[in-house]
């Protein structure tokens, strides 16, 4: 067997590990062990590749400088991917993933400058072409992606005059720049290409509001995956074609579903500029003259302790406060005085879907434990309390009865069918989305003021003092 | 239109069907995990960035060779690690007794 094929039957064993990874992620006791699968099959692949040799049977050169480079990038991965709090973990995703971008764009951008003096075929040039761009948008989209999760930057949508008209003028510009080199084969082109798509990657992202963002890093995933195969189909590597298409066709299925689970389509969360109107004028003006019941945590420990059932609704409120270990202490509470009690979690509670069962789950809540929405839409009908913990938008009933509302048409979970409902929040100000919702004002509310984690302890005394 | 080509082109397609097909029955409470961890995957790309380093004859091949290596380090480890975080959590049964003793009731 020569060295190639052998190299070659190693990076299908890599494809089939990476398969049984995506495989392995559908239940949570496998989906450890298909994660640690994968990471051995790209072990493998990186290894095989070391013995890569070209058509002239010369071995792979620039060793050290590789090895030098691997380095490099695990000293800054390791601690960042560690050290890095649970809810800062979208905004991490998004910059691993950025970099994947600009990595194959980097790679198709590389092997033009070698082959475009050999005049190598169209289709080529158009794989070359088509890594460049979709990789570079996907790493500039993710850059402002994290620095929006970051708050580097105003988490609000940012808009301008004409913005839809410009974007899709730069897009057209890009397009138009593509078939130029085709035609002419121009690195200097190549390198407007790159420019253009960088700007493109920045305004596509621009416009879109800090709550949609997850929506948009799992796109960008997919976009990643798509660079990587279009690398492929240029170095003519099956398996660079097969994990970059896997993860671009599973990336653009889950983006399906995010936005499927906010009652939209991904259009409109790409293109709507969602929530930049509303927001914070409305909530200076919406409160006057309408008074909301706010309770002491004594009340609701109260409320709380002699309850048959209690639905917790958390958001990321919950996980800015850092407060999931007090409130399963509080669940804990309650459950021992033979209390119901259920997590409701909303399918884009937290900032991406399932980031609330992740943050719980660092917890120690146990996620059978957890329900779904329509599950605790039937739990919530015969609550006595739905406890909401720093959520917002998850709960709004607007979306369920103002057509004018921006959120109108997302799924909620019903807290308003409970007999009593309990906000914890922070203050007044609206949710994420940054919409007001009728729920505060509702007269069987009642509202706790103050730091989640604060409030949480207090009730928890409560509970056990009454 | 090669031969290779075609290969490639089969390839691609029977992979998009293969991807939807794997990720269309994981549930939601892991799909922030899967997220992550088809992010680790594209980090193959690595494999692409040593090719093209390993192949570099001039400067500028060199230099973006050797910034692809780094990047795509990065996405691998970093992408294979938060997984591994986020996956750790999900224990199936959990000690939840433990605070049952110190209950005063």
């Amino acid at each position: 067997m020569s060295r190639g094929t052998l190299i070659d039957l190693l990076y299908l064993f890599s494809a089939i590990t990476f398969l049984l990874a995506l495989k392995g992620l559908g239940s949570p006791k496998r989906a450890r062990l298909g994660n640690a699968v994968a990471a051995l099959g790209m072990l493998v692949a990186i290894g095989a590749t070391f013995f890569h040799q070209n058509a002239h049977g010369q071995g792979l050169r620039h060793v050290g400088l590789i090895v030098l480079g691997m380095v490099i990038g695990v000293i800054v991965a390791v601690p960042a991917a560690r050290l890095v709090q649970m809810t800062a973990m979208p905004q991490l995703v998004a910059i691993f993933n950025g970099v994947g971008g600009g990595a194959a764009a980097l790679v198709s951008i590389t092997e033009f400058v070698k082959i475009h003096s050999t005049h190598p075929a169209t289709y080529v040039v158009l794989e070359v072409l088509l890594g460049v761009l979709i990789g570079t948008v996907s790493f500039s989209g993710s850059t402002i992606a994290f620095a929006k999760l970051q708050e580097l930057m105003t988490g609000r949508p940012i808009t301008y005059p004409a913005q839809q008209f410009i974007n899709a003028i730069v897009g057209l510009g890009a397009l138009a720049l593509i078939i130029t080199i085709l035609v002419s084969s121009s690195t200097v082109l190549l390198w407007v290409l790159l420019a253009v798509a960088f700007v493109l990657g920045v305004i596509f992202v621009l416009p879109i509001g800090g709550a949609d963002v997850p929506v948009l890093i799992s796109l960008l995933n997919s976009f990643t995956g798509l660079a990587v195969a279009a690398s492929g189909f240029t170095l003519g590597n099956n398996l660079l074609i097969v994990a970059g298409t896997l993860v671009g066709a599973s990336g653009i299925l889950l983006t399906r579903m995010m936005s499927k689970a906010m009652g939209r389509s991904l259009a409109n969360v790409l293109f709507s500029a969602f929530g930049s109107v509303s927001a914070t004028s409305a909530s200076a003006e919406g409160v006057e003259g309408r008074t909301v019941r706010s309770g002491s945590p004594e009340d609701v420990g109260v409320l709380l302790a002699y309850a048959n059932k209690v639905v917790i609704i958390p958001g990321y409120g919950l996980a800015v406060a850092q407060a999931q270990h007090v409130l399963r202490e509080l669940a804990e509470e309650l459950a021992s005085r033979s209390i119901e009690v259920f997590y409701a979690i909303h399918p884009v509670a937290g900032r991406m879907p399932g980031h609330m069962n992740v943050l719980l789950a660092e917890a120690n809540v146990p996620y059978e434990s957890l329900i779904e929405m329509d599950e605790a839409n039937q739990e919530l009908l015969t609550a006595d309390v739905a406890l909401v913990v720093g959520a917002n938008d998850t709960v709004n009933p607007a979306a369920q009865n103002d057509p004018a509302s921006p959120i109108y048409g997302m799924p909620i979970i019903n807290a308003a069918a409970a007999a009593n409902v309990v906000f914890l929040k922070r203050s007044m100000r609206p949710g994420f989305a940054g919409i007001e919702n009728e729920l505060l004002y509702d007269p069987k509310t009642v509202l706790v003021f103050g730091d989640a984690k604060d409030t949480l302890t207090k009730l928890l005394a409560a509970v056990k003092a009454s | 239109m090669g031969n290779a080509l075609l290969q490639y082109a089969t390839v691609f397609v029977l992979s998009i069907f293969v991807g939807i097909e794997v990720v269309s029955k994981v549930p939601s409470i892991l799909h922030t995990p899967l997220m992550s961890g088809s992010n680790a995957i594209h980090g193959v790309i690595l494999v692409g960035s040593m090719l093209v380093l390993g192949s570099a004859s001039t400067t500028t091949a060199e230099i973006l060779g050797f910034l692809a290596v780094i990047l795509s380090t990065l996405n691998v480890v970093g992408g294979f690690v938060v997984t591994d975080r986020m996956l750790e959590m999900f224990r199936s049964k959990t000690p939840a007794k433990k605070k049952a003793d110190e209950d005063p009731s």
